[in-house]
């Protein structure tokens, strides 16, 4: 599934000593077997095909608890070469105990290089974030899903929810977002916010912030979903349509900071609120470490903030 | 409207289903006309739901057939539609009430919500609009707009069946089903609900199949009526007909066994 490695120059990180083992002999190159991985791979294929519709697959079970990204790791393990650069990310962030978790899994069984610079790599597992950074073609990134039905909620029977699919019967979704702008007099749906893909499939985008749903339109790397425990595999291939629904008189809108990230000082980026002592202080932070980090190094190393020891504790 | 007046909204030829070995259906044959109101009776089990969700196309007969008069295209088998073109009947041109509120609304989402499902499925995409019209209906069905944002399930029973209705009006539908609409409330709110059906569909010119077993509302609403028995059709004719002259014995009986107070 991959190209040649062309950001072999580019530095990486150093790895760290624990994750810094050799690749475990007991286990086939990324754990999975050949003839399981060569089944999730005809499914991302037909998911490719038919953009926005979700393939069941064998799911398998792994080495981590459900919840735990259990689909997207089969899907990394299944398109995953010795020649790729993996990033994982957790909220945004490379250090978090889930994308520290799944790093790890895959040095021990695949021992590919690994790499907390979004433009490095060329897999890249995420859970509840996209990039700040654009992606290019040479990238996949494989989103981790826990619901891959945007209707559930409403409909909980899957027959049905098959049969809207198929005859693109999607009123139930602006029902929900009637139902949000009714209650709490704007559509209060921040995460997972449903998208309407190559103007035919209804799709939920995984629990990423809606400020993440304008990257996905368009986007020139391929988007691959997995969720485990539902069995289910979709995808947004290259430079596809994504449009998030919404109302005429209440469109789409992403969320807004009045301030600016008290590390790196950007105004374009995801931010986490982070309480900094018991007497209410607060700051707000990029969620995505590695575009921070970048920010700041433009800054110079002179002007980082003093909330940042905090910050990186959390 | 460029609909043909010359020939029956719905024409039903020789309608058979069984459950295994029992018939459920016999040889069910009526024409409906539009703007009339066709009252189906009889007791438990003789087949009165299983041809009224044979109507509207909720479960395949084992035979026969059921034309219904298209906006365009004239009379046409529903059976031979495809899912999609049924469908798309089902939440426009039709409406089902069933006896069971919850069965017909979402009990989860509010009764604005409810209303303007049907709207937005047909991809009406302005939310003041939708909410003026939920507002609308909800005033026709006699519910105080102010509720446009409750739950069903803090509504009453009577409340939910009207909601029932205002759900399933809103796209002008030419054809409704209903399925004992009143049976499970008590006999004041009965007694509103019927005068509310009455109104709409004389006001509406709705053409309306009301399957039940209270020969009250069918005498109160129904033009005509069929008397059903073991599957069978035993008897049709006009409403005031039947129950002031039965001639099948087993109208006789029903029409005897009803309580006069």
């Amino acid at each position: 599934m991959l190209k040649t490695n062309n950001t072999s120059e580019k530095t990486t990180e150093t790895i760290t000593s624990h994750e810094n083992q050799a690749v475990d002999q007991h286990f086939n190159f990324a754990y999975l077997d050949e003839r399981t991985k060569r089944m999730i791979r005809r499914a991302i294929l037909k998911a490719v095909a038919i953009p926005g519709y979700q393939v069941p697959f064998g799911s398998r079970e792994m080495p981590l608890p459900y919840g735990w990204g259990t689909g997207g790791i089969q899907v990394t393990a299944s398109v995953i070469g010795p020649r790729d650069v993996l990033k994982v990310i957790d909220q945004g962030s490379d250090d978090t105990v889930n994308a520290v978790n799944i790093r790890r899994f895959f040095q021990r069984t695949t021992n590919v290089e690994i790499t907390t610079q979004t433009q490095a790599a060329t897999l890249i597992q995420t859970r509840h974030r996209i990039p700040e950074m654009t992606l290019t073609e040479d990238q996949i990134i494989i989103y981790q899903v826990p619901v891959p039905e945007p209707m559930q909620r409403l409909e909980p029977r899957e027959r049905e929810t098959r049969s809207l699919h198929g005859l693109a019967e999607y009123g139930l979704m602006h029902v929900k977002l009637y139902e949000d702008i009714a209650r709490y007099g704007h559509i209060a749906t921040t995460y997972d916010y449903p998208v309407l893909v190559n103007n035919r499939y209804v799709m939920a985008p995984s629990p990423i912030p809606k400020f993440d749903n304008p990257k996905m339109h368009m986007n020139p790397a391929l988007q691959l979903f997995g969720a485990g425990r539902e069995k289910r595999i979709y995808a947004v291939p290259p430079y596809t349509s994504v449009e998030s629904l919404g109302f005429e008189d209440y469109p789409f809108e992403i969320q807004r900071w009045d301030a600016p990230c008290e590390l790196c000082g950007s105004r374009d980026s995801f931010l986490d609120e982070v309480i900094t002592d018991d007497q209410g202080g607060r700051i707000f932070v990029c969620s995505d470490s590695d575009y921070c980090e970048t920010e700041q190094s433009k800054l110079g190393p002179s002007v980082v903030a003093p909330a940042l020891s905090i910050a990186k504790d959390d | 409207m460029p609909v043909d007046t010359q020939s029956p909204i719905l024409r039903v030829t020789g309608l058979n289903k069984s459950y295994g070995d029992r018939a459920a259906l016999i040889d069910a044959s009526f024409e409906l006309w539009s703007g009339e109101v066709l009252a189906i009776v009889g007791e438990s089990g003789s087949g009165k739901t299983t041809l009224l969700n044979a109507l509207a196309a909720r479960d395949k007969p084992d035979s026969g057939s059921v034309e219904f008069q298209l906006r365009e295209g004239g009379l046409t088998d529903i059976f031979k539609m495809t899912e999609a073109q049924r469908r798309l009947l089902a939440r426009t041109d039709w409406g089902f009430v069933h006896q069971n509120s919850a069965d017909g609304l979402r009990m989860e989402v509010s009764a604005g919500a409810n209303v303007g499902e049907r709207l937005m499925a047909l991809g009406q995409r302005h939310y003041g609009q939708l909410r003026a019209t939920a507002c609308d209906w909800l005033a026709r069905v006699e519910i105080d707009p102010a509720r446009v944002d409750d739950l069903p399930r803090h509504f009453s029973g009577g409340m939910r069946q009207r909601l029932q209705i205002a759900r399933n009006l809103v796209t002008q539908p030419r054809l409704v089903f209903m399925d004992e609409p009143t049976s499970g409330l008590d006999v004041s709110v009965q007694a509103k609900l019927l005068d509310l059906l009455r109104q709409l569909t004389q006001r509406l010119g709705l053409a309306s199949i009301i399957v039940t077993h209270d020969l009250a509302v069918a005498r109160l609403l129904a033009h005509r009526m069929i008397v059903m028995r073991r599957g069978q059709i035993v008897e049709t004719g006009l409403t005031d007909q039947v129950l002031d002259d039965p001639q099948h014995p087993y109208t006789q009986l029903l029409v005897s066994s009803v309580l006069q107070p």
